[in-house]
């Protein structure tokens, strides 16, 4: 995510100004100074035209990335009497944070106000209220170069599919009114202050902190991620589970799933650098390629193991490298992206296979083992690929490879605790005032039935 | 009269009506069933979680015939089903009672 306010590069260039002419010749310090004056002009926020166009695309492609892409990669997975509840989770949760997002979501997260570089206060967790209800954003406000509507929109399609990221750790259980009071408050109380304090700029906690989130590895993946062990946990296991066998009902969804997420990915990914650059074409490259890496890092780990490379492993696969490289697309080179793919495939793979079977939780879909595992080690990978001796964009002064994998941990950790508790709490006591599952007799029956009176295959 | 039920795999179907088409056979019914003999199930693996699935698609045709066609038509099933491979099936033949032809009323062996 590119900075909101003037950043260090340009302060050091403003000081230079100031300083160079009076140390260098006369002649030299001229040509200085007019740079300087060509970058201030070109900082100093008008619309960009281009960079709006693209903006403006990408938004259209991160929410194709939820519906149908998700929607449809998700229900694929369930049995055929939960195809319906699935997708409807992704739609409802579409539109329930879209109301959110406009009434106090976007002013959480996003608002700068009282914010300020190396200045830990309240407003490094969470942002002001000043723009709740879109206060202040017209036509004519700016971010960066480009509409402040188009901005918040383009922000609002990452707030809806994280939560709806959650939904594979609870389908096929969970009652549709306790999903949606969940993905309100979760959207407010979790993804609201993660995402402000990486993204909102100089003053917030990670941000401050230095930690490398370009896309949202640890704001998206790693956070829809713990929330949903969190879900799978606090739910229970699904009757009948791990005894029964519960097998994907139809796989050609879940393909055609995968590849709206793979294509919406680009805006995802290309379209966090916020401008139509050099980054964002970087982006897309290392996007596509830690992809593909992924995707037969998969194939193959399964067909070594398995004896069989599967339809369903590399779908998972190709998940797992957009995950993974999230975090590391606006700093990683081409080489980086291959490495982080291929752990992004094997890692995932393990842990949706034998981590999960291991520990005995009953996490649907694999959320947790594609999301949080592919975040995590994008997000600590993102510390390593990031030097320029790797073919990364150089790491900021003063930090190495260790330094910035350590506040790359740092940065994981906090999340992984903030959102641990705070998804934990919101699931008690949900569970307390109206229970989070539907009846036994309602599940065996299917979700579609029993929550919306509806099937979704009427032969 | 004798009604012969055969379970075959399903994609030698087409060989197999065809192949009684060709000694006189007039009418077949194919249904698609699913079943497990000695070939049992095979497994399918997603994500790591491996299940056992006892049931195979099988198709079971039933063919009401003349007592000295039996022979003949179980030679038939049995060239034209075969793979030699597990799974190929099986050949049921019981006494057929009696028989009539709806829209004539005919019966035994001239309503076959």
């Amino acid at each position: 995510m590119r900075k909101l306010s003037l950043d260090g590069g340009l302060r050091a260039l403003l000081w230079g100004a100031l300083l160079v002419p009076g140390l260098a010749l006369a002649e030299e310090a001229v040509t200085v100074t007019e740079t300087v004056v060509a970058e201030v002009a070109a900082a100093t926020p008008t619309l960009n035209s281009g960079d709006t166009a693209w903006m403006l695309t990408s938004t259209a492609l991160v929410l194709f990335m939820t519906i149908p892409g998700l929607a449809l990669f998700y229900s694929g997975l369930v049995r055929s009497k939960n195809v319906l509840s699935v997708m409807m989770q992704c739609f409802a949760i579409t539109s329930l944070v879209t109301v959110l997002w406009v009434i106090v979501g976007y002013s959480l997260a996003f608002d700068t106000t009282g914010m300020e570089k190396g200045v830990t206060n309240a407003y490094s967790f969470i942002g002001s209220l000043q723009k709740a209800f879109l206060a202040g954003v017209g036509r004519d406000s700016l971010t960066l170069t480009i509409p402040e509507t188009v901005f918040m929109t383009f922000q609002m399609t990452f707030a809806i599919i994280t939560p709806a990221l959650i939904v594979g750790a609870f389908a096929e259980r969970m009652k549709f009114s306790a999903m949606l009071w969940f993905m309100g408050i979760w959207s407010l109380v979790v993804y609201a202050p993660i995402a402000h304090m990486v993204w909102s700029g100089n003053g917030g906690l990670l941000w401050d902190l230095g930690v490398l989130d370009f896309a949202g590895g640890t704001v998206v993946h790693i956070n829809a991620g713990i929330a949903a062990l969190m879900a799978a946990l606090v739910l229970g296991k699904r009757k009948g589970y791990p005894t029964t066998a519960m097998p994907p009902h139809n796989l050609g969804y879940t393909v055609m799933g995968a590849s709206m997420l793979w294509v919406g990915w680009f805006g995802f990914n290309a379209g966090s650098a916020v401008a139509a650059d050099g980054n964002a074409g970087m982006a897309m490259a290392v996007t596509q390629i830690a992809t593909a890496t992924a995707a037969l890092a998969w194939m193959f780990a399964e067909w070594v193991a398995h004896g069989k490379p599967s339809v369903l492993g590399i779908a998972s696969g190709a998940v797992a490298g957009l995950v993974a490289i999230t975090p590391a697309s606006g700093t990683a080179g081409p080489m980086g992206a291959i490495a982080i793919g291929a752990a992004a495939g094997v890692g995932c793979f393990l842990a949706a296979t034998r981590l999960k079977r291991a520990l005995g939780y009953d996490d649907s879909l694999d959320a947790f083992g594609v999301h949080a595992v592919g975040g995590i080690i994008g997000a600590i990978l993102t510390g390593i690929f990031a030097d320029a001796s790797l073919g990364g964009k150089g790491l900021a002064e003063g930090m190495d490879i260790a330094s910035q994998v350590w506040v790359q941990t740092q940065g994981v950790l906090f999340t992984l605790v903030y959102t641990a508790i705070a998804s934990f709490v919101i699931l008690k006591v949900l569970d307390l005032v109206m229970g989070l599952r539907v009846s036994e007799e309602d599940e065996t029956m299917g979700l579609d039935l029993s929550e919306h009176d509806e099937r979704g295959y009427v032969f | 009269m004798k009604l012969v039920t055969a379970i075959i795999k399903p994609f030698k179907l087409d060989d197999v009506r065809e192949a009684l088409s060709n000694i006189g056979v007039q009418g077949i019914t194919a249904t698609e069933v699913k079943g497990f003999g000695r070939q049992k199930g095979h497994t399918e693996l997603y994500r790591g979680a491996e299940y056992v699935v006892d049931f195979l698609p099988k198709v079971k045709l039933e063919v009401a015939i003349k007592e000295e066609l039996l022979d003949q038509v179980i030679e038939t099933i049995t060239n034209a089903a075969r793979t030699g491979k597990i799974g190929d099936g099986k050949i049921f033949v019981t006494s057929l009672e009696q028989v009539v032809r709806i829209r004539t009323g005919e019966t035994g062996s001239d309503a076959i």
